[in-house]
């Protein structure tokens, strides 16, 4: 058997990736309605917010989770969303800057 | 399996109220929440309230959770009562619960039964979302590892078991904490002939013992002597590409910053690694040293409170 074949090959989701409204929220798990809010609040920004088809870069995947996980977890609305992701991005660079 | 006493998780006694437990819930769900918490079980005890509330929300499923008894004990080897199989149903889920799908082997044997929703209908696996752990050196030079993970496995009864899975994963070179990258097909198995949901991982670093890292930038703090502060002189510096030599210019002053362009994690652009200078003074623990110093003090005219605004002067 031929071990190079049971390596999996990781699919990155960095800067330069782009998503569709879709694939995003179906990466992330979340309803296109969630992605849509963030949108609207402010929290995420598709390439061109006024083009038909939004376009997503890959480093949205992880403010798109954090969203889905703290509606769904601690029931926290839009505003409360954007609020905490604010405030957590913050503590974690505020964080690495005393280590 | 062990026993999961679900009221002492939450924290409630066994009357409690549907008010009571979802003020509990919520207050251990936001000091657990592994967006939020520090504490280093967090995943794992978020998980626990998780599933403790998931029960207890529900009238249908406490009031069969109360079947088993009051006298079990946490921690305790449990076995369903005998007749648990037949009388068994169809317990509701919302998607979001099915979204968490990371319940233990106890509440699975007593609920698991109503998760596979259309059985029979074709449907994909469900994606699988985890964490990996990586080092520093390995986001910088790429790295095939081994990684264990908790899967729900459906056996031919459908019923759900965590097994742990162990994947060989080839890291690319230049990934950073907080980027996700997915493996197509190592989600949960599909049913009726669907294909297999996709596993997503975030990234996150190991701490380093020298390095700290912002997006792709490496910080590092360089200890350096005074002499090499005052005069200059090229000392050598670690990076995650191996060790370089740095010139530090005449007259450096502790925090001073150094950016070394292009040596931080590889992508477009490349992080940079910023350097931040730290005079560490001998210690006046030889006879030499301390004349050193004694001949410093008298024949410099220095006050390093001088230029300080608001200072003593």
């Amino acid at each position: 058997m031929n071990h190079d074949d049971d390596i999996l090959q990781a699919d990155v989701f960095d800067d330069e990736r782009r998503l569709s409204l879709d694939e995003l929220s179906q990466l992330c798990g979340a309803q296109t309605t969630l992605i849509i809010e963030l949108v609207e609040e402010g929290v995420l920004e598709p390439a061109d917010v006024r083009a038909s088809h939004w376009v997503f870069s890959g480093s949205c995947v992880r403010r798109v989770r954090t969203a889905a996980r703290l509606q769904r977890d601690l029931d926290v609305n839009m505003p409360g969303i954007a609020l905490a992701i604010e405030l957590l991005e913050e503590l974690e660079s505020l964080r690495r800057r005393v280590r | 399996m062990e026993y999961k006493d679900y009221y002492k998780i939450l924290g409630v006694d066994r009357d409690a109220d549907a008010d009571t437990i979802k003020r509990a819930y919520r207050k251990l769900a936001r000091k657990y929440h592994p967006d939020v918490s520090t504490e280093a079980d967090a995943e794992d005890r978020f998980k626990e309230v998780q599933e403790a509330y998931e029960v207890l929300k529900d009238p249908d499923k406490r009031q069969a959770y109360d079947q088993m008894g009051n006298d079990w004990q946490g921690g305790q080897d449990f076995r369903p009562p005998p007749g648990w199989e037949n009388q068994r149903q169809e317990w509701h889920f919302s998607d979001a619960d099915l979204g968490g799908g990371d319940f233990s082997d106890f509440f699975e044997s007593l609920f698991g039964g109503g998760r596979q929703q259309g059985r029979s209908a074709k449907f994909r696996g469900q994606d699988q979302r985890a964490r990996l752990r990586i080092s520093l050196e390995d986001a910088y030079h790429g790295a095939t590892r081994s990684i264990t993970l908790n899967v729900p496995e459906t056996d031919d009864q459908g019923r759900v078991r965590q097994q742990p899975r162990e994947l060989k994963v080839r890291i690319p070179a230049g990934v950073t904490a907080g980027q996700h990258i997915r493996l197509r097909g190592q989600g949960g198995q599909g049913f009726g002939g669907g294909q297999a949901g996709d596993l997503l991982l975030e990234v996150e670093f190991e701490p380093h013992p020298q390095f700290q890292v912002d997006g792709r930038d490496i910080h590092l703090d360089l200890p350096i002597a005074p002499w090499e502060a005052a005069l200059g002189g090229k000392v050598p510096v670690p990076t995650l590409g191996g060790q370089v030599n740095l010139s530090i210019p005449a007259g450096s002053q502790t925090d001073k910053q150094m950016r070394l362009k292009g040596r931080g994690l590889p992508g477009k652009p490349a992080g940079d690694q910023i350097v931040r200078l730290r005079i560490v003074t001998p210690p006046a623990n030889s006879d030499t040293v301390r004349q050193l110093y004694e001949q410093m003090r008298d024949q410099t005219a220095f006050d390093p409170r001088k230029q300080r605004t608001g200072g003593s002067k």
